[in-house]
């Protein structure tokens, strides 16, 4: 294996294959964490609301990599000074936040087979359809890998981490419609919803599943704010994130 | 000055971090980069800022520093191939084990998964840590932790090792294995560590180097700093003893205690003096914790302190 692979496989070991394999249970939470919402939503909709609540599951599981990335790299960073060694060896940051981002969607794999397999069931979708899909999946995990990178390197201390993390979790993929349609939010709410760039991901996924109606202009919309909120996202990871310290 | 090979070489580098705390001075200096230098001073003295820029870790606010001719800014790139950095407050990862932490410690640097596991193991063996390889870090001592992080710049081949107080907080026993380890990679590579503890200078290092306040006070060989003080001899007693008009230097130190340095001779007739008059004092030959508080004192009440 080349240089940059073995550097991206030390992040990957280190952040979720070594914690899977001496700590199993951590396993659990994973999984859970994203199927617990699909499973109320399943409940309180009658399951009307099954193929909105995967695509939300997968698009709060993206969004969690990055949220999960900025406290774990903030506590290497600030409780193992583990990026102080790092930063003093051959490895670059991009390679080093890549792996670590990898491993995140790695510790992620268990919740993500399931919740790929249900969407297999009970989403019917074309393969373009699903391409698309996963475009938003794999936007939503760049966005969120970004601002938890410029984030993890601007935190001081974990309680600092642990506070953006729930911030984060809760402003980005709770409080959204990324689980229901974003018709059942009252009106005057729904203009809050789209301060979310998971909005307008999981409104891009529900229509391209057949689960929302939106007209092609509102589609393209979607599209541009996504791309545009994406790039933003990675601007200030890129631009803001801190290797060496200043 | 101009940067050379086989040299450390600071020239009037400085930081002033962002919220106005001036942690380093101008420092110059230079020192050959083989065998093991430690940097000593007090809490806050400016070691950790001082082996943070050197190690490529933070930016300097002014100056320049070089390490074998490259640029600690412009070349941080190649000396990183080169350097190995053990933090101060570094700890293992403590849902690892020492081959799994050193391993990726080494696939970071660039080496395969299979090498780097041999190589951990080799380290791990050289520490004497062989028998808790694969035991979680979590369940270690303080002591094999600390040995751990220092099996883990054996494992690298990096000339240049960085050690920001490797010692701190270990047991008498603990500490001086640890020296050992040290003392034999110091033959091999460039150590470059800080300490509290004087006696771990005294012992293992080629070259010390005094900060105090963000300064250097003093740099050379034990015998160096011994001769700066032209004094050999250190007597010691609480503060308010009287004593008799002396040749040699006095100077109150942080501890309270007044600290004459001065020669065998004199030393011998204030401790007369001290005996009769029943006044508890100590005397020794200079040791490095003496030239420590001496020069220290003398750079504060100079005004060196901020």
């Amino acid at each position: 294996m080349g240089r940059v692979a073995n550097q991206l496989l030390a992040s990957i070991l280190v952040n979720s294959i070594y914690e899977m394999k001496n700590y199993p249970v951590v396993l659990v939470n994973t999984v859970l964490s994203p199927l617990s919402f699909l499973i109320l939503i399943f409940f309180v909709s009658d399951g009307k609301l099954l193929g909105d609540a995967i695509e939300g599951g997968l698009i709060m599981t993206m969004f969690s990599s990055g949220t999960s990335l900025q406290s774990d790299l903030s506590h290497y960073k600030n409780d193992f000074k583990l990026q102080d060694i790092v930063v003093g060896s051959p490895t670059i940051p991009g390679v080093y936040v890549a792996g670590m981002a990898i491993s995140e969607l790695l510790y992620s794999s268990p919740a993500i087979a399931i919740l790929i397999v249900l969407f297999g069931l009970f989403v019917h979708a074309t393969p373009l359809q699903v391409l698309g899909i996963a475009a938003v999946m794999v936007l939503m995990f760049l966005t969120s890998v970004s601002l938890g990178f410029a984030l993890a390197s601007i935190s001081a201390d974990i309680v600092q981490s642990y506070a953006y993390t729930r911030l984060l979790s809760t402003v980005f993929s709770t409080l959204p419609p990324v689980y229901y349609p974003i018709t059942l939010i009252p009106l005057p709410f729904r203009y809050l919803a789209y301060l979310s760039p998971t909005t307008y991901a999981s409104e891009i996924a529900q229509n391209l599943a057949g689960l929302l109606q939106l007209s092609s202009t509102m589609f393209a919309i979607d599209w541009v704010i996504l791309l545009g909120l994406s790039a933003v996202f990675l601007w200030i990871g890129v631009r803001h994130a801190r290797w060496r310290e200043k | 000055m101009s940067a050379t090979a086989g040299e450390l070489r600071c020239e009037g580098l400085g930081k002033v971090y962002p919220n106005g705390k001036k942690a380093l001075g101008s420092v110059s200096f230079s020192i050959p980069t083989n065998g093991i230098f430690a940097l000593i001073g007090r809490n806050g003295a400016g070691k950790t800022t001082l082996t943070r820029i050197l190690s490529t870790i933070l930016e300097p606010s002014y100056g320049k520093a070089t390490i074998d001719g490259l640029d600690v800014m412009a070349d941080a790139t190649r000396l990183r191939e080169r350097m190995a950095v053990v933090p101060q407050e570094g700890r293992t990862i403590s849902w690892t084990t020492p081959t799994q932490m050193i391993g990726s410690y080494l696939m970071w640097r660039g080496l395969g998964y299979e090498e780097s596991r041999a190589k951990a193991r080799e380290a791990i063996a050289q520490v004497g840590l062989e028998k808790h390889a694969d035991k979680l870090n979590s369940t270690l001592s303080g002591g094999m932790k600390r040995k751990v992080l220092v099996a883990m710049v054996i494992a690298s081949d990096a000339e240049l090792v960085f050690l920001d107080e490797p010692s701190t907080g270990l047991d008498p026993i603990s500490r001086q294995e640890l020296w050992n380890i040290l003392t034999e990679l110091g033959k091999k590579r460039f150590l470059f560590l800080t300490t509290h503890y004087l006696e771990e200078a005294e012992q293992i290092a080629d070259r010390i180097g005094i900060l105090n306040g963000g300064n250097l006070v003093a740099l050379g060989t034990l015998p160096e700093l011994r001769s700066k003080l032209q004094y050999t001899y250190s007597l010691k007693a609480p503060r308010g003893t009287a004593l008799p008009t002396i040749q040699g230097e006095s100077v109150t130190r942080r501890d309270g205690q007044v600290q004459i340095m001065t020669t065998e001779d004199e030393a011998l007739a204030i401790s007369k003096g001290l005996i009769e008059r029943k006044t508890q004092f100590s005397v020794n030959p200079v040791t490095l914790d003496d030239i420590f508080h001496y020069l220290v004192a003398q750079n504060e009440s100079a005004g060196g302190r901020t």
